[in-house]
């Protein structure tokens, strides 16, 4: 592996300024802005049709946005076509061109740019090596996997020493293993590189597990941008807070720093977390009882939520209950012990706050 | 349970393997043979022949040149109408396809009304000019090139516009987000994915030309191909002499395609179809202006030689001269074709023909499709080469074939009396017509899930019961298509049936030429517009059977 730089030189921040998408009077994308800095990781997220993949075409210089800019270290890009933009993409079936051996891939970006060709084939070579592709030059498309053409569509993205990096779901299509081992050295490629990485997935696990920051998109607008952890522990909604994670919302009364939520008649006094800088107290609010924060206790629990085990699941180390609580309330709970059984009675207390709190 | 499968197999594979080796191999072999009747004698007069070096070299030109020309027309049409949106568009490519529709002969006599020494165009031009002569002479390579352009650069076309909608348009963005150009991503990219497209279009235009037989035959004046030497040689009965020249363009025929296989053997890979991108608007109001009109001319180039032959239809016969129209108008020829019986004789003689050898291909190649496509068995490359055989030979060398095999009832060599008869020609249709209706019926068959077979017997169903209520229906679409293509051509024959004619079973195509010796110009025409009228109806008839199984 070779080392490239941690933040090229004149590297600058990736910007989209309320940039819009129209098709006839579909809204693509609607008003979005997202800034990714030097060596950053940006996950775009959403369900198909939310827009993420126009958004990456619109910085790629694919589509043009029918209102706002691209900027790059301050510079208007929004006119450039991509031919000139200098950004590496990887596209999701990875767009490899079939009449071209791996290096010739990779190459070809430089053969572009009026590259000699010893020096495209030796700046390929160095490319395929640093995704550990050293021996495969001469080898043809068609006799990749999966994962290796994933690496030879990095490889020749990141050979242009490109000003910005888009991947558009780089890795939607490898088999599951593959995929657990490929967010790691995805995650470490791109920081090597030190250039804004944005990208496209609709995997929230993917996202977790690469990016330094998600911007959530639905319908085509921007619901909020924040680390893994804020997304997760301080969503701004009730749409972020359905997407990301699992939880059952349930209504509370919100009194700032708590919230009071009433199942069964049995009321609660629950420590709340809300993200920086929202007004509190939100009028009507809703409460998100994550798995993880509750906890199966002895029938005898006084003040205990109760209800009848549906479904037992196990997941690794955990078991996972769902239980349906006097009122109609459905949750899962997560549990260490695997002590109960379907139809068992049981109680369910919230003890692991805080508990993310959501306006209606 | 697999070996009666096996013997299964070979119980259906051994009668058309037979068929086929008796009706498209034997021919061939009797050729080979009969030209090396006298030892090399024939061959040595064939390589002494001035006339034949000349007919040999002559025909391979006008096929490379054809080639070229088709490329030259049909590539270009294709990109534009693929890649670029502008107002007329749709018409553009709605009418691009029509010269196919066109049978080879018919397209031939439109050229000639229009483009020859007294053709509209050319009167129009020698007025407009002034001259004393016409200002051109339709005759020679250059006529028949030009024709061959006309008819041949559709295969181009669709093959080249299929290629552009499968390209995968994310290579294109891919290139130009590395950073190509429109000319580098064109060069590096877009054209070396068309080539499979290019190479395929090519061939089947290299083939046709080469066999080609109407265009050099009337517009030849002296000039001497391969196909129409052949019937010379036959006709005058230097009968040997011909075995070799058929010979010798068959064997053109398959050095051609073998080159075509060697020019395009490191492909490995096939173009994935994931949507073709959109079409690109042309913003600029002048080049939008400039395509429109070159559209517009386009389109009346290749509409004029249908007009011109409803038009002709309607002159008087032989009151058409020195004019730049013909003069005079009449229902006449019509009326004709329908009440007298010897001229409405080519009519039936075709349809009835264009039937039965239609009948037959859909039998056979269905059977040859379903071995090749769901069975394992030893002769299965054997069955899937003679289904494509017939494709790699020119028309007439199968005509020549046929008249040197079936001219006599010897059952110990396999010979039956055929020639002269009413058979003749439904057979030799039925051959020319096998690689087209096979492959239709395999695409067909390939799109069914294999194991839909296994499961229908599964469930208990027979054999019979499996073939009708399960392959047969996923066969239908390819039966339709390639049935339909096959009586269209049939019906419109001409290479083959020159050769193999007698008075009696003339099919339209030979009346229309008879017409057009005799100057009898609206007649040939009339002729001409109720072949394409065929040709239309038929193509309802299997539209409306597919929409009603459908």
């Amino acid at each position: 592996m070779t080392a490239a730089p941690q933040a090229r030189d004149g590297a600058g921040v990736l910007a989209l300024n309320g940039v819009s998408r129209r098709f006839g009077e579909f809204a693509a994308v609607d008003d979005v802005s997202v800034e990714v800095g030097p060596g950053e990781l940006l996950a775009l997220v959403g369900a198909s049709g939310s827009g993420k993949t126009t958004t990456l075409r619109i910085a790629a210089g694919y589509e043009q946005p029918d209102a706002g800019t691209v900027t790059l270290g301050g510079v208007d890009i929004t006119r450039v076509p991509p031919e000139r933009r200098g950004f590496g993409m990887v596209f999701q079936h990875y767009a490899l061109f079939p009449h071209m051996p791996v290096e010739g891939n990779v190459a070809f970006g430089l053969e572009a740019r009026g590259v000699s060709k010893a020096e495209r084939l030796e700046k390929a070579l160095t490319a395929l090596t640093s995704v550990g592709l050293g021996g495969a030059g001469d080898r043809a498309i068609q006799s990749l996997s999966g994962g290796e053409q994933q690496r030879v569509a990095l490889a020749r993205a990141l050979v242009i020493e490109p000003r910005a990096l888009l991947l558009d779901e780089p890795l939607s299509n490898l088999d599951p293993t593959l995929r657990q081992a490929m967010r790691d050295d995805l995650r470490a490629m791109l920081r090597r590189v030190g250039v804004p990485a944005l990208f496209v997935t609709h995997d929230q696990e993917d996202a977790f597990a690469i990016a330094d920051r998600i911007a959530l998109l639905k319908k085509g607008r921007l619901l909020q941008v924040g680390t893994p952890e804020e997304l997760y522990e301080a969503p701004e909604s009730r749409e972020v807070a359905a997407f990301i994670g699992r939880g059952t919302m349930v209504p509370a009364i919100d009194r700032g720093t708590t919230a009071s939520v009433t199942i069964g008649g049995r009321m609660h006094e629950l420590k709340v977390n809300r993200p920086k800088g929202m007004s509190l107290p939100y009028g009507k609010a809703f409460v998100v009882l994550r798995p993880e924060a509750l906890e199966l206790v002895g029938q005898g629990g006084n003040s205990a939520w109760t209800g009848r085990v549906v479904n037992r699941r196990f997941a690794g180390g955990v078991i996972v209950y769902r239980v349906e609580l006097a009122g109609g309330v459905t949750v899962d709970v997560e549990s260490a012990s695997g002590n109960a059984h379907e139809d068992d009675n049981v109680a369910v207390s919230p003890t692991k706050g805080p508990f993310p709190i959501v306006p209606e | 349970m697999k070996s009666s499968f096996r013997r299964q197999s070979w119980l259906i594979a051994f009668p058309v393997i037979l068929l086929l080796l008796w009706t498209v191999v034997y021919p061939n072999v009797a050729v080979i043979a009969g030209s090396f009747e006298n030892g090399f004698g024939h061959w040595r007069e064939f390589a002494a022949s001035p006339a034949d070096h000349e007919a040999l070299w002559t025909s391979l030109v006008i096929s490379v040149a054809s080639v070229f020309a088709s490329l030259a027309i049909g590539v270009p049409l294709a990109f534009l109408l693929g890649r670029f949106d502008f107002p007329g568009r749709r018409l553009l490519r709605a009418v691009a396809t029509l010269p196919a529709a066109l049978p080879p002969l018919v397209g031939v006599i439109a050229f000639l009304f229009l483009y020859g020494e007294s053709g509209l165009v050319t009167r129009i031009v020698q007025r407009v000019l002034g001259m004393q002569e016409a200002p051109w002479r339709l005759k020679g390579i250059g006529a028949i090139v030009f024709v061959h352009a006309y008819t041949m650069y559709v295969y181009v076309f669709l093959f080249v516009s299929a290629g552009l909608e499968r390209f995968d348009a994310t290579l294109d963005e891919a290139a130009s987000g590395l950073g190509a150009s429109t000319w580098q991503r064109l060069r590096r990219v877009t054209l070396p994915l068309l080539m499979p497209a290019v190479a395929g279009s090519a061939l089947l235009v290299f083939m046709n030309a080469l066999g080609s037989f109407s265009a050099p035959y009337v517009f030849g004046g002296g000039l001497r191909v391969l196909s129409t030497q052949i019937l010379a040689s036959k006709t005058n009965g230097a009968l040997g002499l011909a075995y070799v020249e058929t010979t010798v363009l068959a064997l053109s025929a398959v050095a051609g395609l073998l080159l075509f296989r060697w020019l395009d053997r490191k492909r490995k890979y096939t173009l994935a179809s994931k949507g073709g991108r959109k079409r690109r608007e042309i913003r600029s109001r002048r080049v939008q202006i400039l395509t429109s009109i070159a559209a517009a001319m386009i389109v009346i180039a290749l509409v004029l030689p249908h007009l011109m032959v409803v038009l002709v239809s309607f002159a008087r016969d032989g009151a058409w001269t020195t004019q730049v129209l013909p003069p005079e108008y009449t229902f006449e020829n019509y009326r004709r074709l329908f009440s007298e019986s010897e001229l409405w004789r080519p009519i039936t003689n075709s349809v009835s023909m264009a039937l039965v050898a239609t009948a037959a291909n859909l039998v056979v190649c269905f059977l040859a499709a379903y071995l090749i496509v769901f069975r394992r068995f030893a002769g299965r490359g054997l069955l899937e080469l003679l289904v494509a055989l017939p494709w790699a030979i020119p028309a007439t060398a199968i005509a020549l074939g046929l008249a040197a095999t079936f001219n006599t009832n010897d059952l110990f060599t396999g010979r039956i009396l055929l020639v002269g008869t009413f058979w003749i020609l439904p057979l030799a249709y039925f051959i020319r017509d096998i690689p087209l209706v096979a492959s239709a019926v395999e695409g067909s068959l390939r799109q069914m899930d294999a194991s839909l077979e296994d499961a229908a017997r599964g469930l208990g169903a027979s054999w019979l019961l499996t073939m009708r209520r399960v392959i047969l229906p996923a066969a239908r679409p390819g039966l339709v298509a390639g049935g339909l293509l096959a009586a269209v051509t049939a019906v419109g024959e001409f290479v083959a049936s020159v050769v193999l004619y007698t008075h009696s079973n003339r099919p339209i195509s030979m009346e229309i030429l008879a017409q057009l010796r005799a100057l009898a110009f609206g007649t040939a025409a009339a002729y001409s517009v109720l072949l394409i009228f065929l040709v239309l109806l038929m193509t309802l008839a299997a539209r409306s059977f597919e929409e009603r199984l459908a």
